[in-house]
């Protein structure tokens, strides 16, 4: 059977992971090489980077140390940050990344998803979507949650998947900082009208979010979580150690 | 010294990487006489069978990849790259293959249970057929170890030939081989330790 994948998220911006971490046994805690390649050898199903520069030099230095991590770490690496063109795609599929994660850039531009879709296929377009309850209803924002788009996020996810996108990344921006636990309501809701791998993202706290998680809604496919793993809260062996222990399928 | 072969078809940068990676030379090339050249050979391939089919032929790389595999030099095809090596696909419309291994590439929907998501995308676990020897590129990898998996059709009509299932909902042909002729459904060159432990062994048939 597939395994659940356990994703750690890192942002970089300038060549430097933010927020840092703080592993005992790491010691450059902002390099993106060394925690890819730490996270790589102790679990890690796959790795997503977000590119947080504005700037166009930081852009380059994002490409190359993209480039650099692909070059020695060899589980699927997901990227997205000012994903805003299929000219974008091109770019970070050729410095080794194996999915894009398109968010803003596929509100701003409905034909981005399709195009990016038709030329390097459905497996290769991640739709990452900020959802935020506003009246009771799911609502797509825009800009890291800044923004409101006003967008139902049910039928903004259904179309970005028949335009192509082939797997989506879930944000509650309800639940994300919070630390208690993903937002399996809407985790739910995503699950039920979508075919597509659907990845869990904003809320992990502890290892039982991650139970709770599969357990609850077994439609989820992997679980993203970013500053738990980063500051060795959680450890991507012990998690799944203790998931395998609760009969969830995982990769050890 | 590796050929992997280009011909347009999908990401070759992971895959140049990786065996960079584990200390072997390979080059990224559509040159003939350069792939004849190789005593190895790597066909990768993303996207739809025909398409990749028609452009290997139109670089006329079909026959130079069939050419030196009935020469016995060990052949590993990867993902669609795999696929081609059999005789057909029934991707949009019927496609004739490399025929380099029996068997016919079919989609999965439809045979994987209604609720099984396809494509599968993800890790899953190989398991070796019972009655056959272990697959030469299985030598320092065990049964029940992962591997990284994104495809909608695989390999089918092919049991005298399968080396690795795995399972979703149904069996899914992961491998299969015919001499010299191996073929990955899924990639090694994402499969973390064990795909590189597969692609050394590969570089040691």
């Amino acid at each position: 059977m597939i395994t659940k994948r356990i994703i750690p998220c890192l942002d970089v911006r300038d060549g430097r992971v933010v927020k840092g971490v703080n592993f005992l046994d790491v010691n450059d805690v902002s390099s993106p090489i060394t925690l890819a390649k730490y996270y790589s050898e102790n679990g890690a199903d796959e790795l997503v980077f977000y590119d947080i520069t504005a700037s166009f030099e930081g852009r380059q230095l994002f490409t190359n140390i993209l480039t650099e991590v692909a070059s020695q770490i060899f589980i699927p690496l997901t990227v997205g940050g000012g994903i805003n063109t299929v000219d974008d795609f091109d770019r970070v599929l050729k410095c080794g990344a194996d999915k894009v994660s398109v968010n803003s850039g596929a509100i701003r531009d409905p034909g981005l998803i399709p195009a990016a879709a038709k030329k390097y296929g459905d497996q290769c377009v991640v739709l990452s979507v900020d959802v935020r309850r506003v009246d009771g209803k799911f609502t797509v924002f825009a800009k890291g949650g800044r923004e409101n788009t006003g967008i139902d996020a049910l039928e903004w996810i259904r179309q970005g998947v028949e335009n192509g996108a082939g797997e989506i990344v879930l944000n509650s921006i309800d639940t994300d900082g919070v630390k208690e636990g993903f937002d399996l309501e809407m985790l739910a809701a995503v699950c039920d009208i979508v075919d597509v791998p659907v990845i869990a993202s904003g809320g992990a706290g502890c290892i039982e979010d991650f139970t709770r998680l599969f357990t609850q809604v077994p439609k989820v496919d992997a679980g993203l979580a970013a500053s738990i793993f980063h500051f060795g809260e959680v450890s991507i062996h012990d998690l799944k150690e203790k998931l395998l222990g609760d009969g969830i399928n995982v990769r050890l | 010294m590796i050929a992997i072969i280009d011909y347009g078809v999908g990401n070759l940068f992971s895959l140049k990487s990786s065996f960079a990676y584990i200390g072997e030379e390979a080059i990224v090339t559509g040159d003939r006489k350069k792939i004849a050249e190789c005593d190895r050979i790597i066909l990768p391939g993303v996207g739809a069978f025909g398409d990749a089919a028609n452009k290997l032929r139109a670089a006329e790389l079909d026959q130079v990849v069939i050419q030196e595999s009935k020469k016995g030099k060990p052949l590993l095809g990867i993902c669609l790259g795999m696929q081609l090596l059999f005789d057909k696909g029934l991707e949009y419309g019927e496609h004739a293959g490399l025929g380099l291994i029996p068997g016919a590439v079919v989609p999965m929907r439809g045979v994987v249970p209604a609720e099984y998501k396809v494509p599968h995308i993800g890790w899953n676990a190989l398991y070796f057929p019972e009655d056959k020897p272990r697959s030469a590129l299985y030598k320092n990898v065990r049964e029940g170890d992962h591997v990284y998996f994104v495809h909608s059709y695989y390999a089918d009509r092919c049991d005298p030939w399968v080396s690795a299932v795995t399972e979703y909902g149904t069996k899914i042909t992961a491998s299969a081989e015919n001499g010299n002729v191996f073929g990955t459904q899924f990639h090694p060159e994402k499969s973390g330790a064990v795909g590189l432990k597969i692609l050394k062994a590969f570089c040691e048939v």
